[in-house]
């Protein structure tokens, strides 16, 4: 096991950014850590990688709290969203500093990627792009090779062309390097295929801890007429519901058997997948039950 | 992103159901040696453990087997088992969905036979 994390709270003054959440890392996995903005996965990332100190609850990596244990950091790699270096630095100085730090860093493999990002080697950090930034910290995610990789929304101006790159070469060298990561990102349709654990999180709580295919059956829809639809969802717990005249549209969070199909086709339903995004966007909307009665 | 792969259906369901379609398709004979799970993971851009899991249950049906240590190898009779299931899967899936349909449109059995002559007629034209 990788990290374990028990009931664990934290608290701005008032504010609750998480709240007693539990949940396990394991060895080379690929998680994804989604929710909204404001959610509470960047605080979490905190006190995962031992930048904050928990209000409550305890915090394992690689077996012991994570506070001020060298051994255990330097196993750590976090590229954060808006990640400082100095300006004044050479990119070249950046990855000479990482490969002080992380024990297995690669350098050749950093050098092939600062390539395949066409990053200009001796160009200072405060001459660069956005977009150049960004990758400069996948360059230090991947090329670390840490047994725990933690990129929080390592995107940031990064052009499509350039994120396909970042999935390609994440996935190549995970094959080769299995190891733990955790993506956390707002491209849900994008990521979904790389993970292999999902975590969604929402005002502070831990909503959905499960495996990605489980994840990806959770849930579908069902539409047609509303009285046909109104019979099928009856005992059926339903995430969102939409009214379009007669016409109505329902999701209905439960894994579709044979049984459901066959009552589907039977009321003449016509039956969608839906997919993770959609999941993720009726877990986390306003309110999942706003079909209702309309005017 | 591989638009081969889609949100109906688990993706390891879909890497294989990819495989099954290669060996209908004589692409991989019985006895050769399909891709890898990082080339699978590469090529369809997923994760290697859903790969692995499409490959595993391929294996668990008896229609891959494993030789240590090199790979995963198309079982002999792979092809008859799976034109089987496959068989079954379209009576099921779109037999009986068009007997239901053609219930709804009364469409008697006699009717639904010249329609389904008249469709092989027009696919071959």
């Amino acid at each position: 096991m990788i990290a374990k994390v028990s009931r664990l709270s934290k608290t701005f003054g008032s504010v609750s950014a998480l709240d007693q959440v539990s949940f396990t890392l394991e060895e080379n996995k690929i998680y994804g850590l989604l929710g909204r903005n404001g959610a509470g996965k960047t605080t979490l990332m905190h006190l995962l990688t031992a930048q904050l100190f928990p209000t409550s609850g305890t915090i394992e990596v690689f077996g012991e709290s994570p506070y001020e244990k060298r051994r255990v950091l330097e196993q750590i790699c976090f590229v954060k969203e808006s990640q400082t270096y100095v300006r004044n630095a050479r990119i070249s100085d950046v990855m000479d500093f990482a490969s002080l730090v992380f024990p297995r860093w690669d350098q050749r493999f950093a050098r092939e990627l600062l390539h395949a990002f066409r990053l200009p080697t001796e160009r200072r950090i405060k001459q660069l792009s956005r977009g150049m930034l960004s990758a400069v910290g996948i360059v230090l995610g991947l090329a670390s090779r840490a047994p725990l990789t933690i990129f929080d929304e390592p995107y940031l101006g990064l052009d499509a062309a350039s994120r396909t790159l970042f999935y390609d070469l994440l996935l190549a060298d995970y094959s080769e390097h299995p190891r733990t990561i955790v993506l956390s990102t707002h491209l849900i349709d994008e990521v979904n295929r790389l993970l292999e654990h999902i975590f969604i999180i929402d005002q502070g709580r831990l909503i959905l801890d499960d495996d990605a295919d489980n994840v990806r059956g959770m849930a579908y829809s069902v539409s047609g007429q509303d009285q046909n639809v109104s019979s099928f969802v009856s005992g059926r717990r339903v995430l969102r519901d939409e009214r379009l005249g007669s016409l109505r549209t329902a999701v209905v969070m439960q894994p579709l058997d044979a049984g459901s199909m066959k009552q589907a086709a039977e009321l003449g339903l016509e039956i969608q997948p839906v997919s993770l995004q959609q999941l993720f966007v009726c877990l986390t909307g306003t309110n999942s039950t706003e079909g209702g009665d309309r005017p | 992103m591989n638009p081969l792969i889609d949100d109906a259906k688990p993706i390891f369901v879909q890497i294989a159901e990819r495989i099954e379609d290669d060996i209908l398709t004589g692409r991989l004979p019985e006895d050769s040696q399909i891709p890898s799970t990082n080339q699978f993971a590469a090529f369809y851009q997923i994760n290697p453990a859903t790969a692995a899991k499409g490959v595993n249950l391929l294996v668990d049906e008896g229609i891959l087997y494993k030789r240590r240590g090199i790979g995963m190898f198309v079982s002999p009779g792979a092809r008859e088992q799976i034109l089987l299931k496959r068989k079954n899967q379209f009576y099921e899936q779109y037999v009986l969905a068009m007997m239901r349909e053609a219930e709804k449109l009364g469409i008697g059995a006699e009717e639904l036979v010249q329609m389904i002559l008249k469709g092989k007629d027009d696919l071959r034209a």
